[in-house]
């Protein structure tokens, strides 16, 4: 996030797009209520009817896959109707004219074709996000897991460009993460095309950094592979893998590649709390410690560094994930490894990664910076680009052209399946599915449907359909709501049982081979 | 928080509170500035985090020139006001009062785990010995036990009618899933039609249980471990499931976790949690917990072993795999579960062990 949790009841008009915030991140969410209880102005783009869109005053239900071009549209009455915030665009950005010659084509009555909304909704929109005085973007997955999730992204900071909503408070572009260490991962270099603390490993001076810190002279300039890769190369380059804390045969989408691809590895080694679907793939399975009773570190959406504690002891004989990793190292005769702690661990990531080169173990107690945090001493950074933004260059106006997903409906497949989360289970319920009570209120997975549609595929409330799309089917409960507009059903992937990404896999965005979770063409008939 | 005394305003309106002066900002309650000084002005309808609300008279307050008290949650600072917060009438006004609510109620010490506040009332009552049934007689409030859920009790004969709970899931949570119905002896907090709780707009959040201060409302999850014999201890950590991070305090009886609180000062969440974080925790005591290495025998079974064995089976593969196809078969996925120190470690494994950036993490899906 751009901007902290605490500026969440701060904004005059919020736009949130793609986010399921009371089911997925409901604390958070609790800011927005407050926001709207001043008396801000809500507007989320979401194609089904969210509690979050139940409380907004505008409602815009685009088809799944259409952000693309409400984001166009959006920024094309901004600049035809001159409410761009001229000072900011002069000064902190470039490539404004072009933008602006681009976005000529691109009315709200061309993206009411494709986003399936009515013209002057998208017009509203745009006139109530760039008239605030202070206007905030609040996002989550449903903007980034398509073939074009950079597209949307950065169709967004368009938006934030134009009206300078930006480096303020109240304002921002703000992702909302989907787990607990997600930030984290990515800030401690778990990412191919960057060592901790996001310094790219194509970067001859962090390259020659790293060859030293970690004394592996024979450390790859680049060549960076992402997990997408890897999988697709299983059996044919790639021939063992380590797989911490992460059910991939479940979340992943395509779940019949995913499972042929570990099972075509030589060598499998899975680090976890259960035994996963995933961890039943595996050669070796290494019982780590859960949370409650590990030390440790963790960054949220708002990159604040905060502890973690042990309450009790390890269950049997589990370790920390620090703890297990370090003496399969140890054992290749690794070097580097003699960790005693968990603060050793995070001290010396501290001591190589330049937004964190301030905080130490003993100073994140509290959980009171933000970071980048690049001296000791330094209060962290609460909000982004407040002066300037990353390495002092100007905010540049990106050229982005609206794509049809991967697979789009037709005659075998004519409904929309979009995928989410639901409030009271997290993921595959691996966690969330083992605590006690859930199941009174979440004890299986449905298919949502509007209810004239279920009538067209001659579907019952409560029975069930049979669901297919170009990669297989999976059989599921009905429940028929006008939750999910005409024409689009919508379920969750936490149940194994009914593992819906069976179905998805159609594509991935060609930047960060994020998966197109968000939009797959189905089939729906009475099982 | 701030606790210096005298040390937030250097200068501007200021009043006396107990003979001595401090200086306020405009818009603050003579409760507000008198808790930077440290009086323990008490309350049962207070909660810092919800609109003042005056309903429990508790923290009344005697204020020269004004004859009758006044309520200090309430009551704006003015500039010269001369406050006295404890003066021998107003204690005993605040004895009868609690004689009056306590009067209504079962005479229970609530027991701690109910709820953050759950020990709010029992303190005062102890600390005014105001426990001598002097007003009994008519009780409001139904006790709701046959609502099935796993996670709230509601038991209301336990309720004082300070309406945290209707505030709390209103102003904090916007979710008005809870109301109150009647008044006077009749008075009940209910849900729509006076249905269940699932069947209500409740999410189950646990707010409500947390900020109760007589245990009416209690967690039933950790009220399960109630007969445990040890001390409840607190550790102060963050929750485990999404990335919003909200800060809560893990209680323990012995080795076993049996419940959580949130934390109040917590930096990402001021005291809120969601069903995940308050009632999930019981996940890392399931039986299916892995309790030793596994290494996967030839007919496709698994066979529990010692971590000797296991770390040197787990290396082999990767030793082997490196010899028979060289440094960039190898490739790490980590978690955005595990804590900074896994991801770290992982990433470290590929690249120093390796010299490859075959590492990432389950970000993209």
């Amino acid at each position: 996030m751009s901007n902290p949790l605490k500026d969440m009841d701060k904004p005059d008009t919020i736009f949130a797009i793609g986010t399921n915030m009371t089911e997925c991140h409901p604390v958070a969410a609790t800011g927005l209520k407050k926001a709207l209880k001043k008396g801000a102005k809500l507007v989320v783009a979401d194609p089904r009817k969210t509690r979050l869109a139940e409380l907004a005053h505008l409602h815009l239900p685009i088809r799944v896959g259409s952000d693309v071009a409400l984001l166009l549209a959006m920024a094309h009455v901004i600049v035809s109707e001159d409410l761009i915030d001229g000072q900011f665009i002069n000064e902190r950005t470039e490539g404004f004219e072009q933008f602006q010659s681009h976005l000529a084509e691109f009315t709200p009555e061309w993206a009411s074709k494709i986003c399936e909304v009515p013209a002057e909704d998208i017009r509203t929109a745009a006139l109530w996000y760039s008239q605030a005085e202070r206007g905030a973007i609040y996002y989550t997955l449903g903007i980034t897991e398509h073939i074009c999730g950079v597209d949307n992204v950065q169709s967004l900071c368009n938006l934030a460009l134009l009206t300078g909503n930006l480096g303020k408070e109240g304002t921002g572009i703000n992702p909302m993460r989907g787990q607990n260490n997600i930030q984290g991962a990515g800030d401690c270099g778990a990412v191919p095309a960057n060592y901790p603390g996001f310094q790219p490993v194509e970067d001859p001076q962090f390259h020659e950094k790293f060859k030293n810190a970690y004394n592996q002279p024979e450390l790859d300039l680049g060549q960076s592979m992402t997990k997408v890769t890897a999988l697709n190369l299983a059996g044919d380059g790639i021939h063992a893998m380590l797989i911490d804390g992460e059910n991939t045969v479940v979340t992943d989408p395509d779940r019949n590649h995913c499972q042929r691809a570990l099972e075509s590895l030589d060598h499998l080694v899975v680090i976890d709390i259960f035994l996963t679907e995933t961890a039943q793939l595996a050669d070796v399975v290494l019982p780590a410690s859960a949370w409650g009773e590990t030390d440790g570190v963790q960054a949220n959406t708002e990159r604040r560094v905060q502890r973690l504690r042990a309450a009790v002891t390890p269950h049997g004989d589990s370790k920390p994930d620090w703890w297990i990793i370090s003496q399969i190292a140890r054992e290749l005769g690794v070097t580097g490894f003699d960790y005693q702690s968990a603060k050793d661990v995070f001290n010396e990531l501290c001591s190589l990664s330049p937004i964190y080169a301030g905080l130490n173990w003993d100073n994140i107690g509290d959980g009171n910076y933000q970071w980048p945090v690049p001296e000791e001493g330094h209060p962290g950074t609460p909000i982004l680009h407040e002066d300037e933004f990353k390495d002092a260059k100007p905010g540049l106006f990106k050229i982005i052209g609206y794509r049809d997903p991967a697979e789009v409906i037709d005659e075998k497949y004519p409904v929309w399946l979009t995928t989410g989360r639901r409030l009271q289970a997290y993921h595959t319920r691996t966690q969330t599915g083992r605590a006690s009570g859930i199941d009174y209120l979440l004890s299986e997975e449905t298919l949502e449907v509007h209810p004239e549609d279920a009538k067209q595929w001659e579907l019952q409330d409560g029975g069930f359909v049979r669901m297919a799309s170009r990669r297989g089917e999976v059989i599921l409960k009905v429940e028929t709501t006008t939750r999910s507009p005409r024409g689009t059903v919508f379920t969750s992937f936490s149940f194994a049982e009914t593992n819906i990404n069976v179905l998805t896999g159609s594509g991935y965005d060609p930047i960060t081979q994020t998966a197109e979770l968000k939009v797959c063409p189905v089939s729906l008939t009475p099982a | 928080m701030i606790n210096e005394p005298n040390s937030t305003f250097a200068s501007g309106p200021s009043i006396k509170i107990d003979g001595e002066t401090i200086f306020f900002s405009e818009g603050e309650t003579i409760y507000e500035v008198a808790k930077r000084l440290q009086k323990n002005i008490p309350t049962l309808c207070y909660d810092e985090r919800l609109e003042a609300f005056g309903g429990c008279r508790l923290c009344v307050v005697s204020v020269e020139g004004i004859r009758n008290p006044v309520a200090s949650c309430t009551t704006k600072a003015t500039d010269g006001m001369v406050v006295q917060t404890a003066p021998p009438e107003i204690e005993k006004m605040r004895r009868t009062l609690l004689e009056l609510v306590s009067s209504e109620n079962r005479d229970t010490q609530p027991n701690p785990l109910s709820g953050f506040a759950s020990q709010e009332l029992s303190a005062l009552v102890n600390k005014y010995g105001a426990r001598n049934g002097r007003f009994q007689g008519a009780k409001s409030g139904t006790s709701n036990f046959k609502d099935a859920n796993p996670f709230i009790l509601r038991d209301y004969e336990q309720c004082i009618s300070c309406y945290r709970c209707v505030r709390v899931c209103a102003e904090q949570e916007g979710d008005y899933a809870i109301s109150v119905a009647n008044r006077g002896f009749k008075t009940q907090i209910t849900t729509e039609f006076d249905h269940d709780l699932r069947d209500s707009d409740c999410t189950f959040c646990g707010q409500c249980v947390q900020t109760c201060p007589t245990g009416a409302l209690a967690d039933k999850k950790a009220l399960r471990s109630a007969e445990l014999p040890e001390e409840i201890k607190k550790t102060r950590t963050v929750c485990p499931y999404c990335a919003v991070g909200c800060s809560i305090d893990l209680m323990t009886k012995g080795n076993k976790i049996v419940g959580a609180q949130p934390a109040m000062k917590g930096p990402a969440n001021k005291g809120a949690l969601c069903i995940k974080g308050q009632f999930t925790f019981d996940f890392i005591q399931h039986e299916d917990r892995l309790k030793k290495p596994l290494i996967k025998q030839a007919d496709g079974t698994f066979k529990e072993v010692e971590w000797d064995e296991a770390l040197k089976a787990a290396a082999k593969g990767f030793a082997r795999a490196k010899a028979k196809y060289g440094r960039h078969s190898v490739y790490g996925i980590a978690s955005g579960r595990a804590p900074h120190e896994a991801a770290y470690t992982m990433q470290k494994f590929i690249r120093a062990g390796f010299g490859t950036h075959h590492i990432d993490n389950c970000s993209r899906a």
